[in-house]
């Protein structure tokens, strides 16, 4: 409860220094939609030369797609860990941080919300729908509960190994090029993955598993047999995942010494 | 005076050279990046003989030369830029005797020397193991794609430069600089050659300047364009060059009578 009006109070905060770079706003946004835009464009110019990628037409690729946006613009909305170290470790904004009650990483996921982000997904279900209609998928009764308990795996996943790699930046002094490189990955997940060679097959799936937030969720509303067992395995991964970003960052807060500053 | 900006490539060079660290993940993931692209392009080709006019070698080759060549020519200057303006530092910058824009286009080159032997040339090696690549066997195509690829640095930086100082009339240009590494990731020819766009598009694309960075000297290295065609790809990029000058200049003009500092 104490959480929720912290959560309630930032989100108050955030409206009122964003309203005053309100064009800007409407920039981030417009921004966001144009790089997922870019991907959609890739999507839609491979299907003018071919019919099937991997066994997959292009509304259920599509699909996938629409659904790889909802969950990625929930976590873009709350967990948003860009340039970590060096506003918080080299400026020394974690020295703030710890001295408060709550808990810190919740502190600096508040600190840096990004609801502009949340347009991605609403863009995602729409685009679901209609692919989805073009499709013929019937709506059954778990369709909105699957969704629900998908997206929050998803974003789990994210956080997990986000929080992973930012906490990272406790153990090593210098900033890690690591989180941009890795934004390139995660839309990989996305595609078919049979169309991959075994090995980026097992480190897509296991390793840095972003096959989970797009192509094996998805999965399961198209019918694909194939993948139903992947799909249902996706709370599993996210849980574990989630597990390891907050063991690792938990224990590099406890070796963090402060930067002097 | 020039010695100063020597100065300036020099230091940015040692700089980098003291996180050479990150680098070692960064060929990794160029490295990723081609293999996902290739198995990509390899499903999308299926038994099929060539598209858009790029056969299956000549679209892996296409692949692996571009993000390579963006190992080489990426850097942050937009970033850099805006950093400045915003916390002020700018204005140290502007009265000091020498050209602020020169000064990063020098940085910037410094990081791109850096990013060519410590990123580019390892990462090339990886891929040329582990996907069929076709290199140009011909020492004049070699000798020609290192001039195309200056200028593919020139023109990219130019961009950033351009796309830095929009901080001066957009108080937060985050969304301008991430729309413009999205707008040239994706006009450039790096993830879908422009060939294969629909026929609007790439007409569009055409008298753009992105193509000049990747598409152009991506297609004369996979001998898609040979001969007199080399020259004209060269004469594009040099165009392009001289032409994003009138903009740059306009800009840092109009910028310096701008110019107000928002604490710092």
């Amino acid at each position: 409860m104490y959480y929720l009006g912290l959560l309630f109070e930032y989100l108050k905060n955030y409206m009122k220094t964003r309203l005053t770079y309100r064009a800007d706003f409407w920039v981030e946004v417009i921004s966001d939609l144009l790089f997922q835009a870019t991907n959609f464009i890739f999507i839609l110019v491979i299907f003018m030369h071919t019919d099937s990628l991997g066994g997959w037409n292009q509304n259920e690729v599509v699909f996938v797609y629409g659904f790889f946006m909802v969950p990625f613009g929930v976590f873009s909305c709350f967990v948003n860990m860009w340039g970590f170290s060096e506003r918080y470790i080299v400026k020394g904004e974690m020295d703030r941080v710890l001295t408060r009650p709550a808990h810190n990483l919740f502190q600096i996921f508040l600190e840096n919300v990004d609801p502009p982000s949340l347009v991605g997904s609403f863009i995602g279900l729409i685009i679901m729908a209609i692919s989805g209609a073009n499709l013929g998928l019937p709506f059954e009764w778990w369709t909105i509960p699957a969704l629900l308990v998908l997206t929050l795996s998803a974003v789990a996943i994210y956080t997990g190994i986000y929080t992973t790699l930012t906490s990272l930046s406790f153990y090593s002094d210098a900033p890690t090029g690591i989180l941009p490189l890795m934004y390139n990955i995660q839309t990989y997940g996305r595609y078919p993955v049979t169309i991959y060679n075994r090995a980026i097959q097992v480190l897509l799936t296991w390793i840095v598993p972003f096959a989970f937030v797009g192509i094996y969720p998805a999965a399961l509303f198209l019918h694909r047999d194939e993948m139903r067992s992947m799909a249902l395995l996706t709370p599993v991964v996210g849980a574990v995942f989630l597990g390891i970003g907050l063991l690792s960052w938990n224990y590099g807060v406890k070796r963090y010494k402060g930067a002097g500053s | 005076m020039l010695g100063a900006y020597f100065d300036f490539i020099r230091i940015r060079f040692l700089t980098m050279l003291a996180y050479r660290i990150n680098y070692y993940s960064g060929i990794l993931i160029y490295t990723l990046n081609i293999g996902v692209n290739y198995f990509t392009w390899k499903a999308i080709y299926g038994g099929g003989e060539s598209l858009g006019g790029f056969t299956g070698a000549q679209m892996t080759t296409y692949v692996a030369v571009s993000w390579m060549a963006r190992a080489f020519y990426f850097n942050n200057l937009d970033r850099e830029i805006s950093t400045d303006i915003r916390d002020g530092s700018i204005a140290i910058q502007f009265i000091r005797p020498y050209n602020y824009v020169l000064v990063k286009m020098m940085q910037g080159l410094g990081e791109g020397l850096f990013r060519f032997m410590m990123l580019m040339i390892p990462g090339m090696i990886i891929a040329v193991l582990l996907f069929p690549v076709q290199l140009p066997t011909e020492l004049s195509a070699w000798i020609g794609f290192l001039v195309m690829l200056f200028f593919s640095f020139l023109i990219s930086s130019q961009i950033n430069v351009i796309t830095g100082l929009t901080a001066f009339f957009v108080e937060n240009n985050e969304g301008v600089m991430r729309m413009k590494r999205v707008i040239v990731d994706l006009f450039s020819g790096l993830i879908v050659p422009i060939t294969l766009f629909p026929g609007w598009l790439s007409s569009v694309l055409h008298v753009l300047p992105f193509q000049a960075i990747t598409y152009l000297p991506g297609s004369v290295f996979t001998g898609r364009v040979q001969g007199v065609g080399i020259w004209n790809v060269l004469g594009v990029q040099v165009f392009w060059f001289l032409a994003l000058i009138i903009p740059i200049v306009w800009l840092y003009h109009a910028a310096r009578k701008r110019l107000f500092v928002q604490g710092g």
